[in-house]
């Protein structure tokens, strides 16, 4: 799905000069162990991204830099050129108040494995709580506004009930509805569909294959490949914090520009290769390799 | 064996099905159940309702118990003083001992190290001085220090000051004993409550860009609730009777009354009774607002909150009155469904 043929369809209103994410030179160590590598992704407004990887390959810490619940040790990353986190002043970066990266991060909505609905809040009181307490909206419009948002994600008559009284596809749903409730540019989403039953997995996607359409920028950590190659139009690959490939979801994994990274023999780390003009490099043959994986994985 | 019963079981729906069941066996649905008999049971439940009779009918017999005294104090106007400043103590020493035992307890988790390390030291000071100590000791702060006041730092010129013993009177040194002691004890048992919510929550609520006293105050503490609450009422129960313990700076509460009362006219176990029975009314009134508080924190926790003991007796009522009106049905209906194939 292109974004070209929606904005054929014309249902779409949004404008696509927002939602530009851009990760430059992002590296995380946790404990000694690095677990983000020189990351570089630019993610352009609008489109749709999907992160593939082995568990523990860093794609979700790599997500979860991008609205600042976790802080980088290099590099940055930005929203629309706004930093996260921190502003610029002179040649100086200085870290944000509080008040300020909360404002930020309201550009970023995130959508959780574990949904992380608030047990004690219904489900429209759950969307409804973030614009209440920064003022944007009065109680009475945010309900408004949460019914509505129930009705695009298909829950329409499940606004008093309480998360535990939900399904997991329907608690995601809620969730992603709560998310959609601040007007993010950009949503993220960490692994939306691990935690569910099989047979729940099919409703959460279908919300966000309609999402894909409407031009929010949106960035998915997934095992779905399949859900990947329809939605997404680019797929990055990455494997022990290190991007192994970027590409369009059909040739995308399958293609490979010039060759980045070789493995260093004997462990999981990679090396950059200087000006290696070869086709068929380790790094691309193990991105494939784990795909081919992955999907064999899933489809048992 | 096993194989037999799960067939014979999954074949129950369909007639017509063509799973294996033993035809042979007989139908024990129709058979009558006998409960086993536990005499060891019985025989121990006999003796303590025996000894439990002994004691009620020894209340009634007993005259020492002296209950037209009791009767002529559990009213008397000294008694109903006491009750009030006991009240008056618990709901003061109570509420400021749990506002600033929550300030005490977001201390301690704050990443600050000398909010943290201050909040520690005051909690560890406050459980480790006995009550009766720092209820002395606060009621004799005069000797310490004189004057309280505002003044230049480090000197005793002062700007504005009091007398130490007309600012802290005897029930100023009660309340602020009871208070920061129940500080020190809250601010424990409401760090629990919020560790034990989950990391997530904290997460999204960040994630939404919640600020941090809403984030508090509306997502952290009410899912915090359920946890700290019977502590909490546990406390409160400890402090109502707690508050005895201040007769010792001569504060005209309940105990210190009934006390002065017993010492004039020599009553003493009836006297105690009055005390003992009023201090059970209001144990049992907050165990009773306990279920209540409980019931409204424990909304989306459950999936079905249990219904109160009125709604539990209305309902038991209205099944016994429906079952009066029907005619008694055949039990069979329900047997053969349990019992199987119905054939």
């Amino acid at each position: 799905m292109s974004i070209a043929t929606t904005q054929a369809s014309g249902t779409v209103t949004a404008p696509w000069t927002r939602g530009l994410v851009e990760i430059r030179g992002v590296s995380k160590i946790y404990a000694g162990h690095e677990v983000l590598h020189d990351v570089n992704l630019t993610v352009r407004p609008g489109e749709v991204v999907a992160i593939l990887g082995p568990s523990g390959s860093g794609k979700s810490t790599l997500l979860r830099t991008i609205n600042h619940l976790e802080s980088v040790d290099r590099g940055w990353v930005t929203v629309d050129g706004e930093l996260i986190g921190y502003e610029q002043r002179g040649d100086r970066l200085f870290e944000l108040k509080e008040r300020e990266i909360l404002k930020r991060r309201t550009n970023v909505g995130v959508v959780f494995q574990n949904f992380n609905l608030f047990p004690h809040l219904t489900a429209a009181e759950n969307i409804a709580v973030a614009p209440v307490a920064l003022g944007r909206l009065g109680k009475s419009d945010a309900r408004e506004l949460a019914l509505g948002l129930l009705a695009k994600v298909g829950l329409a008559d499940k606004p008093d009930a309480y998360p535990r009284q939900l399904s997991g596809g329907q608690q995601q749903r809620v969730a992603i509805a709560r998310a959609l409730a601040l007007q993010p540019k950009v949503l993220l989403f960490d692994e939306p569909t691990s935690a569910l039953d099989p047979e729940l997995v099919g409703e959460v996607l279908d919300v966000i294959r309609d999402l894909a359409k409407l031009g929010t920028t949106l960035i998915i950590v997934t095992h779905e490949i399949g859900f990947a190659r329809e939605v997404a139009d680019r797929i990055v690959f990455i494997d022990a914090g290190h991007i192994l490939e970027v590409g369009p979801p059909r040739a995308g994994l399958r293609f490979s520009a010039a060759p980045t990274h070789q493995r260093i023999p004997g462990t999981r780390a990679l090396r950059r290769v200087p000006g290696h003009p070869s086709t068929t490099h380790p790094a691309q043959q193990h991105s494939q390799q784990k795909l081919t994986e992955i999907e064999a994985h899933n489809g048992n | 064996m096993t194989d037999t019963v799960k067939e014979h079981r999954s074949a129950a729906p369909t007639q017509d099905s063509p799973q294996i069941v033993n035809r042979d066996s007989p139908d024990f649905a129709a058979l009558k159940v006998v409960h086993t008999r536990h005499y060891v049971r019985w025989i121990f439940g006999a003796l303590v309702l025996f000894v439990v009779l002994q004691f009620l009918c020894s209340l009634a017999t007993n005259d020492k118990y002296g209950w037209p005294v009791f009767a002529t104090y559990f009213f008397a106007p000294a008694i109903l003083k006491g009750i009030q400043l006991t009240l008056a103590l618990t709901v003061v020493s109570g509420t400021i001992g749990f506002i600033l035992g929550t300030l005490l307890a977001l201390a301690r988790l704050s990443k600050s190290p000398i909010l943290n390390s201050v909040s520690w030291s005051f909690i560890w000071f406050f459980r480790s001085v006995p009550l009766l100590v720092q209820l002395l000791v606060w009621y004799n702060l005069g000797y310490l220090y004189p004057r309280l006041g505002l003044g230049v730092p480090f000197t005793d010129n002062y700007f504005w000051s009091f007398d130490t013993v007309t600012l802290v009177s005897q029930f100023a040194a009660a309340v602020l004993g009871l208070s920061l002691n129940q500080a020190a004890y809250s601010a424990e048992i409401i760090r629990g409550g919020i560790l034990s919510v989950d990391q997530g929550q904290l997460e999204a609520a960040a994630a939404l860009g919640l600020p941090r006293h809403v984030r508090v105050l509306r997502i952290i503490l009410p899912q915090a609730a359920r946890a700290i609450l019977p502590n909490a009422f546990n406390e409160i129960i400890g402090l109502i009777k707690g508050t005895s313990i201040v007769s010792v700076i001569a504060l005209g509460e309940l105990f210190y009354v009934t006390q002065v009362i017993y010492n004039r006219n020599q009553q003493v176990i009836p006297l105690l009774l009055v005390s003992v029975v009023w201090y059970i009314i209001f144990t049992t009134v907050l165990s009773v607002a306990q279920f209540y508080v409980e019931r409204y924190f424990a909304r989306g926790a459950l999936r079905v909150v249990p219904p109160t003991p009125i709604q539990a007796a209305r309902a038991w009522v209205n099944t016994q009155w429906a079952r009066l009106d029907e005619k008694p049905e055949a039990p069979e209906a329900a047997t053969t469904r349990i019992g199987g194939n119905g054939s």
